[in-house]
């Protein structure tokens, strides 16, 4: 369990955005509203060079969330020591303002499958999970935020329900929670549950972040939808819907927009944040 | 029904296994193509992440070779460590294996280069020595050793793989021509750049990076390589900036 002290997450309740480093000299001459950035750690694990320069220069101006991808923190096997040990590394040097990762898995057999794997909520993998997280905590020295993922299939042996899992992974490990809309508006069409449901069973007194992507559409088997999480796109508007949902209820929060793939101008990217904020304007503080 | 993560594992890198029995749908049928959603994402992330690592290879292949290259290349190496920035170390050996390839036979080389510069790229910043830290008396001059940063990576090859890289990513670069080339890499700030070393000029930077004064690593090069140009080779580093630091050690004092 962590230690009160090291929970120290300084994200503003302001529009983020996922930073990419063809938007490095626009975002330094017009930022605003975006008034931090997330990285991906992995990205800046080399021994120095560009992107270690722009991060370093960056973080002197925005409060930064460093966002790990890799870390397998719902692996069967234990945790690399050697990655945990680049993370430490990196959370040290930066002194972020926040730190997270993902509800998932990516390694196996010593193979980094680049993919945000999914794992079945057991009794026996909540066990496991718990362990991870307070070995990541311990280690890195301070709070990290779980992330929810996007689900595009189900496990017959799961006994407990997402919401109710990641609420006893915070109970047990003191880490908080970091909420994304999309992987829970994806999830819940390509799972058939409701959306406001699933927030309604949702700690969100445990939210340190939120996260807004954009999805891509197919269709499963039997021609029902399938919605992909590609980071590629605009955020929907019933996301957006789901979005002033939470807000309504967990009132103002740091909200992040991802845009991986076919990466935007940055106009297109800061309209995004524009209206993120437009979205936490409505809120009563 | 629980599905372990190797079985997982095995299905997702091998699309002729079945989909692992206990993935299901809403309605608790079996999961079938939304299984396949990670068979793509890990297919196509890596995919890419090899065509962003290997532009050169990509154009000298094509698009879609490399497509198909990449898939079974990450099938049969997948990445070992989550820094995909550093994916692909064992493309050069991989091409090198291909029989189909060849009579490509430079590919591997390429390859190797392709990677030396992401390696450059991410390396730990240097400080270089001032331009005019070298204009010091001949005899002091051949006493010195030499520090180079850590963006500096030496290739040779048999091949003329500096002008093959040349002409794929610079417009106007000559048609290359047959023949042994070694290549430089120095990063002057932030961009690395292969420079094409005159002979001996890899032995040279060799001995001076086992410790080799500038003198004493000048004569064992040029008793091999008679033609060994040392300004042309000191240049090239000094304008990379490439050399960090100069000691100068007197034996008579």
């Amino acid at each position: 369990m962590l230690d009160d002290a090291l929970r120290s997450n300084r994200l503003p309740a302001a529009p983020g955005v996922g930073y990419k480093p063809q938007h490095f000299s626009q975002i330094l001459e017009h930022a605003k509203p975006v008034a931090w950035l997330e990285i991906h750690a992995e990205n800046y694990m080399g021994d120095g060079g560009r992107p270690l320069a722009q991060l370093r220069h960056l973080s002197e101006q925005f409060p930064i969330s460093v966002h790990g991808v890799g870390l397998s923190i719902g692996g069967e096997t234990p945790l690399d020591t050697d990655h945990l040990a680049r993370l430490k590394h990196l959370v040290g040097w930066l002194n972020p303002a926040s730190f997270s990762e993902h509800l998932a898995w990516s390694t196996h057999d010593s193979h980094f499958l680049n993919d945000l794997l999914p794992l079945p909520y057991t009794d026996a993998t909540l066990t496991r999970v718990c362990d991870h997280i307070d070995q990541v905590q311990e280690v890195v020295g301070r709070q990290m935020l779980l992330e929810n993922p996007s689900s595009y299939l189900a496990f017959e042996e799961s006994t407990w329900s997402e919401p109710d899992f990641l609420s006893e992974i915070a109970r047990r490990t003191g880490c908080g929670l970091l909420l994304d809309v999309n992987n829970v508006f994806v999830s819940a069409t390509n799972l058939d549950f409701s959306p406001q449901g699933y927030i309604d069973a949702y700690p969100l007194e445990q939210v340190g972040e939120i996260h807004l992507g954009g999805h891509d559409e197919d269709e499963d088997d039997h021609g029902r939808p399938l919605l992909i999480d590609s980071h590629g796109r605009e955020v929907v508007d019933p996301v957006w819907a789901l979005l002033d949902y939470v807000l309504e209820q967990s009132g103002p929060k740091p909200l992040l927009v991802e845009w991986d793939t076919d990466v935007p101008d940055w106009p297109v990217l800061r309209a995004e944040a524009e209206r993120a904020q437009t979205a936490l304007d409505r809120v009563p503080a | 029904m629980s599905v372990s993560q190797t079985s997982f594992h095995s299905a997702l890198l091998d699309a002729s296994r079945p989909v692992p029995d206990g993935l299901q749908d809403a309605n608790a049928a079996p999961a079938g193509r939304r299984f396949s959603v990670y068979r793509n994402n890990v297919a196509v992330s890596l995919t890419e992440a090899m065509h962003q690592a290997f532009p050169v290879i990509t154009k000298l292949l094509g698009p879609q070779n490399m497509d198909g290259l990449a898939g079974i290349f990450l099938r049969q190496h997948p990445p070992s460590s989550p820094l995909m920035m550093f994916y692909g170390e064992d493309f050069p050996g991989f091409l090198a294996g291909m029989e189909q390839l060849s009579h490509l036979g430079y590919l591997a080389d390429i390859a190797r280069l392709e990677l030396a510069l992401r390696r450059a790229y991410h390396a730990a910043d240097g400080h270089p020595i001032e331009p005019d830290a070298l204009a010091i008396a001949p005899e002091d001059l051949m006493a010195a050793k030499l520090t180079l940063a850590p963006a500096v990576q030496v290739l040779r090859s048999d091949w003329p793989i500096f002008a093959i890289w040349q002409y794929n990513s610079q417009a106007d670069a000559p048609k290359p021509q047959a023949g042994a080339q070694d290549v430089l890499i120095t990063r002057p700030e932030y961009d690395p750049a292969p420079h094409l070393l005159p002979a001996g000029g890899a032995d040279w930077i060799a001995r001076i990076q086992d410790g080799q004064t500038i003198g004493a690593a000048f004569e064992a090069t040029a008793a091999e390589t008679p033609e060994f140009d040392l300004g042309t080779t000191l240049a090239l580093l000094l304008q990379g900036g490439a050399i960090t630091s100069v000691t100068i050690e007197r034996l008579d004092t």
